[in-house]
Parts: C-alpha cells; structure tokens; sequence
C-alpha cells in the first residue's frame, strides 16, 4: 500500500508510515482503485513476501548447521499419499480372515493351478479402427487371449457360450467416439465383474522409443500398491489374466500400478545391466484405468449385485481418500 | 364454408401448418392423415374428415363431422380400436361406413403403418438398449487432472525398476543372470557344502578375498566385471568349481549372444571389456586347475 513503503501523495486512509513498515491491517492492496498502481502495489507485496520467505529459509538453515548433528530430523514434506485417509480395509499381510477369504473365493482355482487362463477380448458394436487395434496389441500383451468382434452379440448371450469353451476371463473394451473409454473384466465361471473407466490409451506406434513387438514369452506382472481389500481383489482379477509361470528368458513385464485410484498399466522389457541398474523399454499399449464398479456375479446390469460403486457425491468428498 | 378456408388456407394467405419444400408442401397438423398439404387432405378445409392416431401403444380413430362444426370442444370424436389387426380394420369399416373412399383408404392406410412400427417398438426393447451416459465437464475436467497429477507421483520407472531389482536380490530369476556376487556366493556356498577337506586357513583366506572383492566392488563398480572375473578365476579350488564356473560362462555367452539377437545392446562385462583392467595376482595355496578365459 501507499502507507507501507512509500507514502504515495493523495492516497491515503492511514497516517503517513515511516519506512520499513509492514500495511497496516487495515489497509489491503485491492482497495485501490487504480489499476496500475494496484498492480504495481502487488507485485511490491509479493517481493517483499518472497525476500520474508527467503531470510526465514537461510535464518532456519543457519541454525540447523548451527546445532550440527543435534538438530531435529527434517521434516518430511507433506504428500497426498502421506496424508492419506487410514482406510479401515487396508489388508494386513498377517490378516488370517483374508488369506481364508482368498482362499475360497472365486480366484483360488486360478491360484491353486487348477485352470489356465484364457481369455476373450472383444469390444461394444461397430468398433472403430483404434479400438480394433487396440484390442489386437492387448491380444499379443496377454497370452493365451482371443480376440473376436461383437457383431451385435448380447453379453448375456455370449456369456454361457464362453464358459462352454472354457474361457477363464471375459474383456469387454467399451468405445465412445472412436476411442475406448471403457472396459468390463468379467472372470468367467461366475466371477466378478469389473467396469472400468479407461483413459489416456496410447497405442504402440504412439509410444516413443518404444522396442519391438511383444514376444510370445509369458510376461511376469507387478502389482503395486493395492492395499485395501477392494484393491486386493482388483489386483487378484489381473493376476488371474496372466498365466501363472512367467518364462524369464522373454524379460518382459506387466505392470499394474495403483496410484490415487488410478490403475496404470505398462508393459515393459528389461535387462538387468548390472546388480544394481536394470535398463527398461516399453513396447506394448498403455492405458489408466479407473475403477467404477465391482458386481459379485458375472456381467448383468440389472439383476446384479453389486460389491462396490463408486458414488460420486460420497466418495469424491475428500481428496485425501482413496478405496483402491 | 370448406370451399372458402381452402381458397384462403390452401393457396392463397398463410397458414402456420403448412411447411414448403422444394418439391412438395406438408402439413403439420396432428389430425392430418396423408401430412401432406392438400385440398383432399387437410383437416380445416374438410368438414367431414377421419384420422387415425396412436396415443402409448393404442391405436384411436378421430372423426369429424359438419354438424358438430360449431362446437370445437366435441369437434372430434375419438374411438379406441382393437389391439387384433383385423378387426381393427372391420371396426374403421364400420365407423367410416359411408365416408368417401379417400379417407377411408387413407385411414387403414396409416393404421397398418402405425401397428407396424408399434411392433419394431416393442422388438428393438427387447433387444440391446444402449444407454447414453452424458459426460460431466466439470468431473471430466476434474478426473484428467488427477490422473496426470497420480501419474506424477507415481514414478512408473522408477517403481518398475526397484521392484525389478527387488525380485533379483531375492533370487526369483534363479541361475539366469550372474553377477559376480550371486556367482561368487553360489560357488562359496557350493564349496562350503561339498568339499570336505577344507582348512580353515583357506576359509579365511576365502573370506578375506570375499571382503576385498566386495570393498572392490563397491568402490569401483565401472571396473568391478572385469576384475572380478579374474578374481574368480584365481580362487577356485576345485574341479567342480571350474566347472561351474564353465557353465556359468558359456550361459552368460548364450545370454549376450540371445540379447544380441535380439537387437538390444549386449550385457557389457563378459561380453565385451573396454577398459583396460589389471590382473590381480593373490598367493594361494592351492593352484587353480584350468583357466577358462584368456587373461
């Protein structure tokens, strides 16, 4: 203000102020009326901010030299994942009731080793030539996966037919606009059905500096950060699309990164360069997906019971809560 | 008069019901029966005239008739007809009996298209409906934003990388990739385990050069590959171990040569030696038997 650092003649709701002062509390830079002035009174404010802040920064940094080794631990600055909401379903690695619930449910002839995955990808009516594309890479990132147009097929009808031939897993790219924005992760045998929101698709010819074509090998998968227990269901549906035994020679690896709700999917090849470097090169899709609802039964939208839908009005209020 | 409100409507002034086109002129009166502008058949220019009209499925016969000219309100009389398609054609029969042929024809006309369409109705909702989810700007806008800013924080290669490395260190990979470390730790562990005679001097000379090779290792690890190979070299003991160690290399060749293969750059150490490295000489007791690799 014109009080603070220089009285400026004709403006003036407080006496005239000596030099150094601070505003007045009184007084805030957006009561002038002049444009320019104002502007120019801000940009005074902030430097003067900014030199506040700069000062408080090396006084606190003398002092931790100062004090050397007996000074206090620094803070670790704050984050979203820091300040995350505890989540009461957070799974315990120890927790018995889980690993008994883990080994009932629908996934644990997957774990067990009695069934191999096979899995058909197939997309909504009339699909564009991104998804189609999409779907065929998607098809070569996960072994032992067919990929079948719709051609008007009911799910419900398609359903049935699939657990005749044995399929373990069901994937439904849904399509808007030309590109696919959705996906249904059905397992079979009366398994839970996912629906996700998917976004940023990138195909491989979008990717730069991307290797060649996926092999044949088996990839491994990594599953990061699902910790809740909807999240440890959601990470055991994507391990039961990969099959069980990776083959190491092919040094290819999915990933599955949970991170604020967002699933990132990478498909990487790496080469360990030394025992502690490893090189990694994406070739294969990427895609985020974000999960919109969990059904107990296989895909029925409106007899199904649902385990999990993300209500927007009661789940969004926090930015510091995550369910995944 | 009919005769004058079609002189008036039809050609001459305006009427709101008419629209124009090109070719043709429509009507857009709800009781029309042909919708299209003429002097057979339109509603105001006819006093005596019939449409047919379906209101939620069921299907009504509208009729108009001069006496009931003056009275707006009871203008219209409307009969329901039967849902069997013929007899729904018997029931306008019978009500437009001695109406001209026109507007009869015309009525059964538009009945038989109503029921047909009514039917591909009632088809297409058994069929797959496709729900239309309008997009919300505001949440679209906000859920792109988190995601980039999820992505961020993330750190996709770095995680891929340290949980990578993770699976290495606790040996999933097995015998595929050896680094000297790993190949040193199998072979100490191998000779712990199956020669019998072993002194203790010579444990702790293994020890020692252990922790030197380590403390190298450390230190320099542009250099560590290939002293390290020599290193192990030197301190093997026994045949098996030399043996291993033969396999050891002839697997590291395979893998370079795969890599190779496949266009990615060779794994450096083995493979090839760009730097020029020493050749670390220690005393021991025993001799190693053969030496695999030139020096």
């Amino acid at each position: 203000a014109g009080e603070g650092n220089e009285p400026v003649p004709g403006h003036g709701t407080g006496p005239p102020a000596p030099e150094r002062v601070l505003f007045p509390p009184t007084f805030s830079v957006s009561e002038i009326k002049n444009k320019q002035r104002r502007h120019f009174m801000f940009l005074r404010w902030k430097q003067q901010q900014r030199k506040e802040k700069l000062a408080l920064k090396k006084k606190r940094k003398k002092e931790r030299e100062a004090l050397g080794d007996k000074a206090p631990p620094k803070a670790v600055p704050k984050t979203i994942e820091n300040q995350r909401v505890y989540d009461e379903t957070t799974v315990d690695p120890n927790d018995e009731e889980v690993a008994f619930d883990e080994a009932t449910d629908e996934f644990a002839p997957y774990f067990n080793r009695q069934t191999v995955p096979k899995i058909l990808i197939t997309t909504s009516d009339r699909p564009r030539g991104r998804t189609v594309r999409f779907c065929e890479q998607l098809a070569t990132v996960i072994p032992n996966s067919h990929v079948y147009y719709r051609r008007g097929l009911a799910l419900k009808r398609i359903i049935p037919q699939c657990i005749a031939r044995d399929f373990t897993d069901l994937i439904v790219i849904n399509e808007d606009r030309k590109i696919p924005n959705g996906l249904v992760l059905s397992h079979l045998p009366d398994g839970p059905t996912a629906h996700f929101r998917m976004s940023s698709v990138r195909l491989r010819k979008e990717i730069k500096r991307k290797g060649k074509e996926p092999t044949e090998h088996v990839p491994e998968l990594i599953l990061n950060n699902f910790t809740t227990r909807l999240g440890h269901s959601i990470g055991r549906m994507f391990a039961a699309l990969f099959p069980h035994d990776p083959q190491f020679i092919g040094r290819q690896v999915a990933t599955f990164h949970n991170q604020r709700d967002y699933i990132f999917f990478r498909f990487h090849r790496y080469i360990f360069k030394s025992e502690k470097k490893v090189g990694i090169q994406e070739l294969g899709p990427r895609f985020t997906l974000k999960l919109r609802s969990l059904q107990k039964g296989t895909f029925d939208s409106k007899f199904g019971e649902y385990e999990w839908i993300h209500k927007r009005r009661e789940m969004d209020t926090s930015r510091r809560k995550f369910h995944l | 008069s009919p005769q004058v409100v079609w002189s008036m409507l039809g050609n001459r002034q305006f009427c709101s019901y008419k629209m124009t086109t090109k070719t043709q002129n429509f009507c857009r009166n709800e009781y029309n029966l042909t919708g299209l502008c003429n002097r057979s058949s339109c509603p105001l220019a006819n006093s005596q005239y019939a449409t047919v009209r379906e209101e939620k499925g069921r299907c009504y016969l509208y009729m108009k008739t001069i006496e009931r000219a003056a009275f707006p309100r009871r203008l219209w009389e409307r009969v329901l007809l039967s849902k069997n398609y013929e007899k729904a054609l018997e029931e306008i029969d019978e009500n437009l009996i001695y109406w001209p042929r026109f507007i009869r024809h015309k009525c059964k006309q538009r009945f038989t298209k109503i029921t047909q369409y009514l039917i591909r109705i009632r088809k297409l909702t058994l069929k797959r409906q496709r729900k239309l989810v309008p997009l919300r700007r505001k949440i679209e806008r906000r859920e792109n934003r988190r995601e980039e800013k999820a992505l961020i924080a993330a750190q996709l290669d770095n995680a891929i990388e340290k949980e990578l490395l993770e699976r290495l260190k606790q040996d999933t990979y097995g015998d595929i990739y050896n680094f000297p470390i790993h190949a040193f730790d199998k072979a100490l562990q191998q000779q712990d385990a199956e020669s019998e005679s072993e002194s203790d001097a010579e444990r702790e000379e293994d020890d020692d050069d252990e922790d030197v090779d380590k403390r190298e290792f450390v230190e320099a690890e542009d250099s560590e590959l290939s002293d390290f190979e020599d290193m192990d070299k030197l301190e093997t003991s026994s045949e098996e171990e030399d043996e291993e160690e033969e396999e050891v290399e002839e697997e590291v060749e395979e893998e370079a040569s795969h890599s190779k293969s496949k266009g990615k750059t060779p794994l450096k150490g083995p493979a090839r030696r760009k730097r020029p490295y020493i050749e670390i000489e220690y005393e021991k007791e025993t001799e190693p038997g053969t030496k695999t690799k030139a020096a």
